[in-house]
């Protein structure tokens, strides 16, 4: 009996093996298309893709998927899931044409379970989307930190209602984590290691940072808000729970990039932007600063811009060792005045700007920092050279708490996906 | 068939077919353009005559672009289809309003050898872009091996193909059939597939096979679409608007470069284009220095910044990360990002003197 079955099992093994090799990529339920991995699956990957409809799922199963193009979908309500990250790969390393690894420009999709490498540009990418969620992926640039890997690993862009969530991202040349100009973000569970930076914020309104490990890069956590942009003045970020630990990969952004500008060993930093909140997070081992505060520092012709950060809390953090090896210009003989290390926080001390055919702009900028001593370089007026630094030591900067943003809610978009 | 739309046809069959020899074929089938499934071949439109020597329908309108997308130095054969009764309406800005069944029709084809333009094409693919009520919709056939034919291929192909050239030496070409997905990264407009080319400034240039028309004076593009009954509200010529032809030496090179950066980049580098987050926009009617990349810095270029600072500094062309990604063939450096796998080097040229012409200060480029 026992062997009869076997027989059975292995004629079943047969004919499925068989049934594969004619067509791999099989409807099997409704809604769920089944795409294998080995030769060819790149190709018939973008062919599911493209011809899914909406509220399908498409499952790849374990293995590798080598893609020689882009991948893309562009069909509302899809579940992309594969077998895990480490299980499901889409290989980019033969890649041919095409800059991103997978682009979605549809609302409503729900990437899982499944990982990106060596992508020859950005490695997920999605662009004017409305509700992504990016779960259990892995992105990664398998050679380590290198000038020529892709810029970004997962990368939302003029997008809302964006969870990234168990996310993990090595070897980015510009941000593991990058969420640009979108409103509505949370990025939770996640990892970014040996990237230029780790996590960053740029341009977004309402986005949550938390319970995230940024370390080995760079910089860990980026909060930025850029000029020139359709969607500029990013506002209402709250930095908080996260393990910014051992930021110490020197910066290998090609030039031109304003990651580019970092401190190697820097935790978390502000640029620009108002009502950012960095609390409850554990900062160690980052040799620039734990929390470094700035305004934009290059000239720029947008009259609409602040350069400047407003509204700024820093509090109950735990900083550890931090500072000891300020990679920016002066910091070793800053360090060497401040007895070996520069204090945890460094804000360039930037109070007023003048814009572009404009007048000066000074403004209270409210930022309060319970979590010192902070260095602040005394610069004034944006723009002003490192060089005509005038560093001073202060404990706090002092002012009534600043009202907490409010928790970003995703209006159960999220889970609307199937 | 008006006597207008049989002269129109002009030079651009002679090479393909004899004309007249052929039964009559077929009359395009709206039923095929309109269908909501794409039929599987191209010659189920009626488009192009089946079997051999395939020929476009003589119910096509051809025309041709001031300045029309590189796309590895194919060549490309334009058709206008209109159904029965039906005129196109003119547009001062953007594309010209096309009525529901019309479809545009590009061929992109390859000659035997660069040193014969034009002789012994083999035809690649033919891109489609139908008009339904609904909106634009876009779809790519690819041409068999004997020329009779082309099929469907909705999730894109590469071709390996040579071309002969100077010295007896041929030219490899890594060419890329775009999926459906791609062809909506350029033509998407705000969300929505939308036409590129046929904007009255880029028709307003002589007709296809204009010279040839009788020996008579080259005929204006748009002038014979009005007498002809296919393009409705023409206003006088001189009130026309008029892209510059990016390859005539006559004309200026800043407007000859602003025209090939419109055809080239600003489908996605513009306001409501894929590229819309980059705050580069390349668009004839850009007048913004910063938006036009003058003293721009990078948002999102990683390696493609090719370690420069600006992506025009104005009399550097080497300086400039837009001349650097133009003359690069590298996935992920390249732009545009699709479309080529080829250096233009023409293009190149004229976008370096462009950049190379322009001075620092508040000067409109």
């Amino acid at each position: 009996m026992a062997k009869l079955l076997l027989a059975i099992v292995s004629l079943t093994a047969g004919l499925t093996l068989s049934t594969s090799g004619l067509a791999k990529t099989l409807e099997v339920a409704p809604g769920v298309i089944e795409v294998a991995a080995g030769p060819g699956s790149g190709e018939r990957l973008q062919s599911a893709l493209i011809e899914a409809q909406p509220g399908d799922i498409i499952h790849l199963a374990a293995g590798r998927f080598e893609a020689p193009d882009s991948l893309s979908l562009d069909v509302a309500n899809v579940v992309v899931r594969g077998e895990g990250p480490g299980r499901t790969i889409l290989a980019f390393d033969g890649q041919k044409a095409g800059s991103d690894g997978l682009l979605i420009t549809s609302n409503h999709v729900v990437i899982e379970d499944l990982a990106v490498e060596n992508a020859r540009g950005n490695g997920i990418k999605s662009k004017g989307v409305d509700d992504i969620t990016f779960r259990r992926v892995r992105v990664e640039w398998t050679g380590g930190p290198k000038e020529t890997n892709g810029a970004y690993g997962v990368y939302p862009v003029a997008s809302s209602h964006v969870l990234i969530d168990g996310v993990e991202v090595k070897g980015a040349s510009d941000a593991g984590i990058y969420v640009g100009q979108s409103r509505f973000v949370i990025i939770e569970n996640s990892k970014a290691a040996f990237n230029v930076a780790g996590i960053e914020i740029e341009n977004c309104y309402n986005a949550d940072v938390h319970d995230n490990l940024a370390t080995h890069n760079a910089g860990g956590i980026l909060v930025f808000d850029l000029p020139g942009l359709p969607q500029m003045g990013g506002h209402s970020v709250r930095v908080y729970h996260n393990a910014v630990l051992n930021n110490d990969t020197p910066n290998f952004a090609p030039r031109g990039n304003i990651v580019a500008n970092v401190p190697t060993g820097t935790g978390v930093m502000v640029m620009a932007n108002r009502d950012v909140h960095v609390f409850d997070n554990q900062i160690d081992g980052n040799g620039s600063a734990a929390v470094l505060l700035a305004a934009y520092l290059n000239a720029f012709t947008d009259a609409s811009y602040n350069p400047l950060p407003r509204d700024v809390f820093v509090h109950d953090n735990h900083i550890g060792k931090n500072g000891f090896a300020p990679a920016f210009e002066g910091g070793s003989l800053l360090a060497k005045a401040f007895g070996g290390a520069v204090p945890p926080v460094l804000w360039d001390g930037v109070t007023s700007y003048v814009p572009p055919g404009g007048t000066r702009v000074s403004m209270a900028l409210h930022l309060v920092v319970q979590d010192g001593p902070i260095l602040s370089l005394d610069l004034g007026e944006q723009g002003t050279p490192l060089t005509k630094a005038n560093p001073k030591l202060i404990a706090h900067l002092e002012g009534a708490a600043l009202p907490e943003p409010a928790p970003v809610t995703l209006d159960g978009q999220a889970s609307k996906a199937p | 068939m008006s006597s207008g739309r049989l002269r129109a046809l002009g030079l651009a069959l002679a090479g393909l077919t004899a004309l007249g020899a052929a039964p009559k074929p077929a009359p395009i089938s709206l039923q095929a353009l309109l269908a909501a499934t794409p039929p599987a071949h191209l010659s189920d439109y009626g488009i192009y005559t089946a079997g051999a020597n395939a020929s476009p329908s003589p119910d096509l309108i051809p025309y041709q672009l001031n300045t029309p997308l590189f796309t590895d130095y194919a060549e490309k054969q334009r058709y206008i289809y209109l159904p029965p009764g039906t005129a196109m309406a003119y547009r001062a800005t953007g594309v010209l309003e096309f009525p529901v069944g019309a479809a545009l029709i590009k061929t992109f084809a390859y000659p035997a050898s660069f040193t014969r333009p034009g002789q012994a094409l083999r035809r690649i693919e033919t891109r489609l872009l139908i008009r339904h009520a609904d909106g634009w919709v876009a779809n790519t056939y690819v041409w068999n091996a004997d020329g009779t034919d082309a099929d469907l291929k909705r999730a894109g192909l590469g071709l390996e193909l040579s071309v002969g050239s100077d010295g007896g030496r041929s030219v490899a070409i890594a060419y890329r059939v775009p999926n459906v997905n791609q062809c909506k990264q350029c033509h998407a407009r705000d969300g929505e597939v939308t036409p590129i080319g046929p904007k009255a400034r880029n028709l307003n240039g002589p007709a296809v096979g204009g010279p040839s028309l009788g020996g008579r004076e080259a005929e204006n593009q748009l002038s014979l679409w009005s007498q002809s009954g296919w393009l409705t509200g023409t206003p006088a010529r001189r009130d026309v608007p008029r892209l510059p032809k990016w390859d005539d030496p006559r004309e200026a090179i800043g407007p000859r470069a602003r025209a090939y950066l419109d055809v080239n980049c600003a489908h996605c580098h513009n306001r409501l284009g894929f590229a819309s987050n980059s705050g580069l926009f390349l668009t004839y009617e850009e007048d913004n220095l910063a938006a036009l990349g003058v003293g721009k810095r990078p948002i999102a270029a990683g390696r493609g910044s090719g370690g420069l600072e600006v992506a025009i500094a104005p009399g550097d062309p080497d300086h400039s990360i837009l001349a650097y990604r133009v003359a690069s063939t590298e996935p992920g450096v390249m732009m545009p990002q699709l479309g080529r796998s080829l250096v233009h080097r023409e293009g190149l040229e004229l976008v370096r003197a462009y950049i190379a012409g322009l001075k620092s200060g508040p000067k409109s480029p």
